[in-house]
């Protein structure tokens, strides 16, 4: 079975999110990067799969030359390559995005490496359009199911996919070739080993170079929401603090 | 021009988030109609409730393959509106299931979608303000395209029924042309989880704890103080990716979204990650031993210490002020 998973490139915001004064981007020189959450898990569950049924796993981004990072820490969990799909520092909308992967996905048809199922985190912890994984499906003709927090493949060749609802959950069974959209706390993601981390670095990544098509959702600018500016009241420091809060838990009604 | 919704209900009973997005959707018409897309039983009861908010006309989506929800059929009903209807704008709430088939939808009608709205104004490009990182920051854009579909940020628009409602709601029921891979995803299951016990979303108190309580044992604590104020606890995303509790805890922008009477954090430092899931909570009380720590700016209170000995302190002071 040959997955592909599809990963974006963010910062970890921390606390305090700031901007360049362009308002178009975050300001991230003393911000770190990651693979957005729920894509964390669609790694780890796309190395499960193939460590389970056998195949290949292909780990793709789109994002700037420095997305690279992102790819090799999903090499270094155990995804056999990567497709790094460079594009200049602005964010793609959802439409461009999906437009791009699936160019990227059918040269990858053409070369015989099918992906069987191809994953998408349900939204990226940034942009968050909700979007690019169900416009692939289209465009390759697949069904796709999302926002899932179980997924096996059936004796039957078919693939069980949970969605959580309320107190239960919504099971889907379809075929595959399928595109799947996951949440975090699908499962777990291991940590990599330092021998995963140095067989990383001598992987497979394939570097292309789309043209940036123009959107049809248009960034203009970015504000960082008023928060309240909310200034705690200090109730106290240590132990000795447990009787105000007993107040305090009595005054909202809550004790 | 029209504005189009798709509207959720449960046996015809509006779905809160939908009444949210038939707020934005009369701001956005402006005075032009609103028409309505419901399927699936009890949907024709919605036409009353739906008057009330403005709706003249209730397109109910009829077909016998629908009894299970699937959300290229869905996307497929409301795509043949929208070329008979030829709306300004496709709208609805920005639920998993809406915000799906909305993405679905603009694939078949070629239109573009901005996800979770907080404002539009109407023109060629739509202006919108959205969400981004969980509404820690706030995008401004232009939205393009011959057909422009929404969704509308959970809570970001108080629902509000219309001045005049509606005196006569004509419900017009249609037979969508569904074709036979509108229906390969369609649920085939629902299957009962619930343990009996109080949900993370709906609890009055939370207790959370981060990176701070250092180890899966360390949340004892946490759990009797919770149990003392008839709550839960929850967890910040460190905690879950380091395994200490199960991912059904975490409060975050990729967890669970609380909305708690009161809402206490031991050892969290207040990332956006997680206030993305607690800004429905009333009061947030924060213990931390920085009081530096960027929750500071977010908490109403704040107790600044070593959570391990304050924790079990208020615990021992409630004990003691109710026995006595």
């Amino acid at each position: 079975m040959n997955v592909l998973v599809c990963v974006k490139r963010v910062p970890l915001t921390g606390g305090k999110i700031v901007l360049e004064p362009d308002a178009r981007r975050i300001e991230t020189r003393h911000l770190g990067f990651t693979v957005s959450p729920h894509e964390e898990c669609g790694v780890e569950e796309a190395v499960r799969i193939v460590e389970r049924h056998g195949g290949a796993s292909t780990v793709i981004t789109l994002g700037p030359a420095e997305a690279e990072e992102q790819l090799r820490e999903a090499l270094a969990i155990g995804i056999d390559r990567g497709i790094l799909l460079v594009s200049d520092r602005d964010d793609w909308d959802a439409e461009t995005t999906a437009g791009v992967l699936v160019e990227a996905i059918e040269a990858e048809q053409a070369a015989g490496n099918d992906p069987d199922l191809i994953v998408f985190g349900n939204e990226s912890a940034d942009a968050g359009n909700y979007q690019v994984g169900i416009r692939v499906a289209h465009a390759l003709g697949r069904p796709c199911v999302t926002g899932l927090k179980g997924l096996a493949v059936e004796e039957d060749g078919r693939l069980r996919c949970e969605q959580e609802v309320g107190s239960g959950r919504d099971v889907y069974l379809v075929p595959l070739p399928a595109v799947v959209t996951i949440k975090e706390g699908l499962n777990l993601p291991r940590y990599p080993s330092v021998p995963a981390k140095l067989r990383a670095r001598r992987k497979p990544v394939d570097r292309r170079e789309p043209a940036p098509p123009a959107p049809r959702l248009e960034l203009v600018r970015l504000t960082v929401p008023a928060d309240g500016g909310r200034a705690a009241e200090v109730l106290g420091e240590g132990p000795a603090a447990a009787a105000a809060v007993v107040d305090l838990l009595r005054r909202i009604g809550v004790a | 021009m029209s504005v189009l919704l798709l509207v959720e209900h449960v046996q015809g009973e509006l779905d809160k988030l939908s009444l949210q997005a038939l707020t934005f959707a009369r701001g956005y018409a402006a005075g032009d109609g609103l028409e309505v897309m419901v399927t699936g039983p009890g949907a024709p009861d919605t036409a009353g409730a739906l008057g009330a908010h403005g709706v003249g006309t209730v397109h109910v989506a009829e077909h016998d393959a629908l009894g299970a929800y699937a959300p290229l059929a869905w996307a497929r009903a409301l795509a043949e509106l929208v070329e008979r209807l030829a709306p300004a704008a496709v709208v609805a709430a920005g639920s998993d299931r809406a915000t799906e088939v909305l993405a679905h939808a603009a694939v078949l009608t070629g239109g573009a979608l901005a996800a979770n709205c907080v404002r539009a104004a109407p023109g060629d490009p739509a202006e919108v303000t959205r969400l981004r990182w969980g509404g820690s920051l706030l995008e401004e854009a232009r939205l393009h395209g011959p057909v422009k579909l929404m969704t509308v940020a959970p809570h970001a628009v108080a629902a509000a029924a219309a001045e005049a409602a509606e005196p006569v709601v004509a419900v017009e029921p249609f037979t969508p042309a569904l074709q036979e891979m509108d229906l390969v995803v369609q649920v085939s299951e629902r299957v009962d989880m619930s343990t009996g016990g109080l949900s993370l979303a709906e609890a009055p108190v939370v207790v959370s704890g981060g990176r701070g309580v250092g180890s899966a044992e360390g949340f004892a604590p946490l759990e009797e103080l919770a149990g003392l104020l008839g709550g839960v606890v929850g967890c910040s995303r460190a905690v879950t990716s380091a395994g200490w509790r199960p991912h059904t805890d975490q409060v975050g922008q990729t967890g669970t979204k609380i909305a708690p009477e009161l809402y206490i954090t031991c050892g969290i430092s207040g990332a956006t990650q997680h206030m993305a899931g607690c800004k429905g909570a009333k009061k947030l009380l924060a213990i931390n031993a920085d009081p530096e720590a960027s929750i500071m700016a977010s908490a109403d209170y704040a107790v600044v210490g070593d959570l391990t000995e304050i924790v079990p302190a208020i615990s021992a002071e409630l004990r003691r002020v109710r026995e006595g």
